[in-house]
């Protein structure tokens, strides 16, 4: 493709890209600011430069000089490890631990899944048919009570050697007191069985959200030891660039993305790709 | 902890440039950055903000807000105004076929909230209307799609229309409807598979699911929280299939919901309902003028 000289015009068009691929508008002034000074020092003109400049200083300004920040989900050594998977209604949390079940089974794991959503009309169901596509064991109670449903999927999985147990819990707006609390609990109940609570608490967030994402990480953050996001949905047309100032206020980092709803949908997250794919629009000559 | 709101924002900018009272032409300028602002944080689509501001802009220069001693109060009071206007100012009615039954289908993005919408807008009709509804379900390929809206019929004791996952939609459609008429239902709701307006695939078979059954409605379901990409996806749902409504819903949340201006503004289709919540009759009628102070935090 052909890539378009930097005008004028080239800067308030950026700014119009930023801002509706959802990266805000304090966030898209500051990019901003930061990129035209970096075009200026460089000296950059035309072409391919400022394709190169501009998701370089981006993935620079996204790592914070962490330069290949981890994506990778930590292990716990003593086994089994355990990952929480939270966020608010309809983000993709359980299609999501299927796709990452789906994925850890791949690579020789023994994978146990926990039905934590009670709570929802077809929650359980939902997850047993992902349990059975994937080949991995789900533990379910009709009980009604997600902090029992957790506690016997930890037992199973220490007393049976699973490599990783899953946690789908139900989804609750950032909001709702109560429901936080529910959530509270269920950490407890973990960390009363593995000690140092879940390995990882991974916060579930849809590309289609606008600036209320960062709402939710701030506040699941509160209730829950949030250690990483999951981008879902990004096979359509919305960006999440909300994810940009969620990292830079507060410091977590983005591990997978969902690219579509079959089992294959789950990618390693790629800041310099991801980056390309908010700015596409702009830099590629249309 | 939400954003902050248009009144606060503007008093803020005023506090700052240190005016009390009367103001300029370039103290309104500031006041309209921050209008700009407030709405950008509330996720109304980037492109609608600036005519919006363009408008209120205008509106203010020939009103007495430059010679109001309660300037900020006076832009506020604009802005309301012209938002609600632009919501359609006032409630708009759900349509009913002449000849019963009337068909609605539910379609919108993956999670949006079609289901349990579905089961909500049956009890509200029931309750309000005296309606009998029959739920379809029509999403199969979802997992556990039809279980989900088994249990929902099962809550709210109304049938649910199913052939299973391996039949059709357009023929799990059609053959509702012809159940309703021998079983006497006269409103038949079909919950559709959530998709990607991008989709051609899934976005023809919803073209055919019309075809075959002609809804008197068709509402575009949308998460309240959805940022600057629900124009366009509301847009390319409009252009393909001709909804008739919208329904926003998880407004719940602490989220702004500047979705709803920006599709109103945009397709010019009426929002008809609101989810407020998970369970049931957390339902009811949209009123532009609450979201018009929700958007601006008030
Ligand atoms: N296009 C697309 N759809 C997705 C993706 N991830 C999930 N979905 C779909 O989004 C919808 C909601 O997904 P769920 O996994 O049920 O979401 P959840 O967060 O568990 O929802 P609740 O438990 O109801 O809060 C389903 O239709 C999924 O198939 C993705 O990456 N891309
Ligand atoms: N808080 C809140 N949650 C809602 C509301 N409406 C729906 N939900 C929740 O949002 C999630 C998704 O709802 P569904 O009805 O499954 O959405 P859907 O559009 O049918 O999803 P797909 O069929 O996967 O496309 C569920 O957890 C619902 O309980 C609402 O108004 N408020
Ligand atoms: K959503
Ligand atoms: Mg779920
Ligand atoms: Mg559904």
């Amino acid at each position: 493709a052909g890539f378009r000289e930097v005008d004028e015009d080239f800067f308030d068009d950026l700014e119009e890209t930023l801002i509706s691929a959802d990266v805000g508008f304090d966030m898209t002034l500051a990019l901003s600011d930061v990129l035209r000074d970096e075009v200026k020092m460089k000296n950059v003109r035309t072409g391919e430069q400022v394709k190169n400049v501009i998701i370089e200083k981006m993935v620079e300004i996204y790592e914070k000089g962490e330069s290949g920040l981890s994506t990778a989900i930590k292990e716990n050594p003593d086994g089994p490890t355990v990952i929480l998977f939270v966020g608010v209604n309809g983000v993709g949390k359980t299609t999501t631990i299927g796709k990452y079940a789906h994925k850890l089974k791949n690579e020789g794991k023994k994978v146990l899944l926990a039905a934590g959503d009670t709570f929802r009309a077809g929650a359980i169901e939902q997850l047993e048919v992902w349990a059975e596509r994937v080949g991995v064991d789900v533990v379910t109670s009709n009980s009604g009570d997600p902090a029992a449903v957790v506690f016997d999927a930890l037992k199973k999985s220490k007393e049976e050697n699973y490599d990783y147990l899953l946690v789908d819990t139900a989804g609750r707006l950032q909001n709702k007191v109560n429901l936080m609390k529910e959530l509270e609990k269920v950490n407890r109940i973990i960390a009363r069985e593995i000690p140092g609570g879940a390995t990882e608490t991974l916060l579930v967030l849809d590309a289609t959200t606008g600036q209320n994402a960062l709402i939710q990480a701030k506040q699941f953050k509160e209730t829950t030891n949030v250690t990483g996001l999951i981008l879902t949905k990004l096979d359509g047309t919305a960006k999440g660039g909300v994810i940009l100032a969620i990292r830079q206020e507060m410091d977590i980092p983005v591990k997978f993305v969902g690219l579509g709803e079959g089992m294959d949908d789950l990618q390693v997250f790629d800041p310099e790709q991801y980056i390309y794919g908010l700015v596409r629009d702009l830099i590629e000559k249309k | 902890m939400a954003f902050e709101g248009l009144s606060e924002r503007l008093q803020g900018a005023m506090t700052k440039i240190g005016r009390k009272g009367k103001i300029t032409e370039a103290d309104l300028k500031e006041m309209m950055r921050e209008v700009r602002l407030a709405l950008l944080e509330a996720d109304v689509n980037f492109k609608v903000v600036k005519e919006f501001v363009k408008k209120v802009n205008e509106r203010a220069l020939g009103s007495d807000v430059l010679e109001s001693l309660s300037p900020t109060q006076q832009v506020v009071k604009i802005v309301n105004e012209e938002l609600t206007e632009l919501m359609g100012g006032q409630q708009e009615p759900f349509q009913f076929s002449p000849k019963p039954p009337t068909v609605v289908m539910m379609v919108g993005l993956q999670g949006a909230g079609k289901t349990t919408t579905a089961g909500k807008l049956a009890s509200f009709m029931k309750k309000k209307e005296n309606k009998r509804p029959l739920l379809v379900a029509a999403d199969v390929y979802r997992p556990a799609a039809i279980n989900q809206l088994q249990t929902i019929g099962k809550q709210l004791d109304f049938p649910v229309y199913s052939l299973g996952t391996e039949a059709n939609p357009v023929d799990i459609a059609k053959q509702a409807v012809e159940q309703a008429i021998l079983d006497g239902r006269d409103l038949v709701i079909i919950d559709t598979a959530g998709r990607l307006h991008v989709d051609e695939v899934l976005m023809t078979e919803l073209k055919n699911i019309k075809a075959a059954v002609n809804p008197t409605e068709i509402l575009f379901t949308v998460d309240a929280m959805t940022g600057q990409d629900a124009v366009n996806v509301a847009q390319s749902f409009n252009e393909q299939l001709g909804i008739t409504g919208v329904i926003l819903t998880k407004l719940d949340g602490d989220t702004r919901g500047g979705a709803a201006l920006s599709i109103r503004s945009v397709i010019g289709k009426p929002i008809k309902f609101t989810g407020q919540g998970e369970k049931l009759e957390d339902f009811e009628p949209f009123y532009p003028d609450r979201m018009a102070s929700r958007i601006l935090g008030m």
